[in-house]
């Protein structure tokens, strides 16, 4: 096993730990937000698309990284816009309360 | 890498875990994704100035028009369309890792054509990484558009199920397992990556179809895990931690809300995933039985509400089918403003996917601090003069704490049947996903108003108007 795979190992288990610290602070109010805005973040496969399609070997190998560049890039703009579309109709009650007159 | 490159991925390493953190609140949600946005324009620009990238020309045709299809996508989905959006959105970053592992494959071999294999130098752990990121991949990338497409009615939603299913689908895994090992025992053979992908493509297909349309927000969570975990695989192929940890936030993020789903549902994955629920239930409960229930009118509705000092709001899927969701922000704002408690309750699986009904009813202009999760609300019931059900049928099903026998029992359930009246407008009797009739339509207490939800609100609004 070589060194680079066991530092990735290292990270990868690390990540998991923060991500179950962080995700389960999330309310069930902004799951849906949640599950595209972190879809959108699971594009990050775009790194790797990008360097595939820009190799400049011609050939399969390019124009399978630039087929992934689509997929990659449909999965972070559509992604991200939505989730702006959903979040930005979150919003609070306007001041008066509604049981004050209760 | 260089020392600024790799400063930089760890950068937006960072800006996406901060970006994930700040979702936990929705004050600060909106500008949390922004963040994460910007992180991804810090990867993206980043690998741009890679030494390693000498032709641009593929990369921005790849940019442009991937870019131009996410906004289409983006701009044009309706608020109940969400889920397979999602599901859609999962799919493509699958086939993305599939497509990157595969085109890292062809690069390593030295010779593109494939006629020789001329690389001794790659080790086994990226052979052994690749091997993983197709099948993940593809499975992804398949699975999400058979479950988007049974959501949005291109499939027939109803689980499809065949003998020896559970079977076949191991045995496929297994086959892909022992092509991986001779794959990665002799890397020239490249026609057995061919030969993964193609399984792999047969096994995105037969695990999600016994999988009925009830059940798909859980798949849908689930794909958003694998889409994460394609996304770590291709980390490991290229050696890169942006992706690793990416990858881990979203793979770890799609697990905990599928187990958040399962639990709402009080099943376990495995049965949610095997056992095919809904296809052979309902046949066997249809009790022959004919009971009766008490039919209302919208505008003992309307009277019923107008004197009511509490009222408790239970939306279903049902309600965003009818587009009543603006309709009845009218309705409730009108109680509140007449001295009503009017509130929202909102079980955990209401709507296709984790959290979609508070999404609808926030389209709906509904202020989030009435929206209230079960486990806040339920208590309430008891003290509430009425509790109005719209579209909404499994998760009121009093069958759930009492018929052992029902594909509901063990569920939680909003407690609406304590309420002082229940009220609930529905189109029909029909049993709802699981196939279960609902007692509570039946109760002394609950008044039926039949119809559309949509036309029903709006009379009951017109006559309080007056």
């Amino acid at each position: 096993m070589t060194e680079t795979l066991m530092v990735s190992i290292y990270i990868f288990v690390l990540a998991t730990f923060v991500g179950v610290e962080v995700i389960s602070k999330v309310p069930p109010l902004l799951h849906t937000p949640l599950m595209s805005g972190s879809n959108a973040i699971s594009g990050i496969t775009i790194v790797g698309s990008l360097i595939a399609a820009g190799e400049g070997h011609g050939g399969l190998s390019v124009i399978l990284g630039m087929v992934a560049v689509v997929f990659a890039m449909i999965n972070v703009v559509g992604g991200f816009m939505v989730t702006d579309r959903m979040l930005k109709m979150f919003k609070k009650q306007s001041p008066k309360p509604p049981d004050s007159n209760k | 890498m260089n020392v600024i490159t790799a400063l930089a991925y760890l950068l937006a390493s960072v800006l996406f875990i901060v970006s994930l953190k700040m979702l936990s609140s929705p004050k600060t949600a909106r500008q949390g994704n922004l963040l994460g946005a910007l992180a991804m324009l810090i990867a993206i620009v980043v690998t741009l100035l890679d030494q390693r990238i000498l032709d641009f020309t593929y990369i921005l045709i790849g940019l442009l028009i991937g870019s131009a299809l996410g906004l289409i996508m983006a701009k044009n989905v309706q608020m109940t369309g969400m889920p397979q959006m999602v599901g859609v959105l999962n799919g493509f970053g699958g086939g993305a890792s599939t497509l990157v592992a595969f085109s890292e494959y062809l690069r390593l071999s030295g010779d593109t054509s494939l006629t020789v294999w001329t690389n001794t130098s790659v080790t086994m752990d990226v052979l052994i990484t690749i091997v993983l990121s197709l099948l993940i991949g593809t499975v992804t990338f398949v699975g999400s558009m058979v479950a988007s497409s049974k959501l949005q009615g291109i499939m027939k939603s109803a689980p499809i199920l065949y003998p020896m299913q559970k079977q076949t689908n191991t045995a496929m895994l297994l086959a892909v397992i022992v092509m991986g090992v001779f794959f990665v025992l002799d890397p020239s053979k490249w026609f057995l990556l061919v030969l993964i992908i193609g399984v792999s493509i047969i096994l995105g297909v037969t695990s999600v179809i016994p999988i009925g349309g009830a059940d798909m927000p859980v798949v849908i969570s689930l794909m958003n895990s694998y889409s994460g975990l394609a996304g770590a695989m291709t980390g490991f192929v290229i050696s890169n931690n942006v992706l690793i940890i990416a990858g881990t936030l979203v793979g770890t993020s799609g697990i905990i809300l599928t187990k958040i789903m399962c639990k709402a549902m009080n099943r376990s994955l495995a049965n949610v995933l095997f056992a095919g629920v809904g296809a052979d239930y309902a046949a066997g409960t249809t009790t022959s039985e004919t009971r009766t229930v008490i039919r209302y009118t919208p505008d003992d509705a309307a009277y019923m509400l107008e004197n009511a000092q509490s009222v408790i709001i239970v939306p279903g899927y049902g309600l965003a089918v009818a587009q009543a969701q603006h309709v009845l922000q009218e309705l409730a704002s009108m109680l509140a403003s007449q001295g009503a408690l009017v509130r929202y309750a909102i079980h955990p699986v209401a709507g296709r996917m984790p959290g979609h009904m508070n999404v609808l009813l926030a389209e709906a202009n509904e202020p989030y601090d009435l929206l209230m999760e079960m486990d806040q609300i339920n208590d309430d019931f008891q003290n509430t003069d009425v509790a109005l059900v719209i579209g909404a049928n499994d998760v009121v099903n009093p069958a759930a704490r009492t018929k052992k026998e029902s594909p509901l029992y063990g569920m939680p359930i909003l407690n609406v049947d304590q309420a002082r009246t229940v009220m609930v407008v529905k189109r029909s009797l029909n049993p709802g996903f699981a196939g279960e009739d609902n007692d509570l339509f039946y109760d002394k207490k609950t008044m039926m108003v039949f119809g559309d939800a949509k036309t029903v609100v709006t009379g009951i609004v017109q006559l309080l108007k007056k």
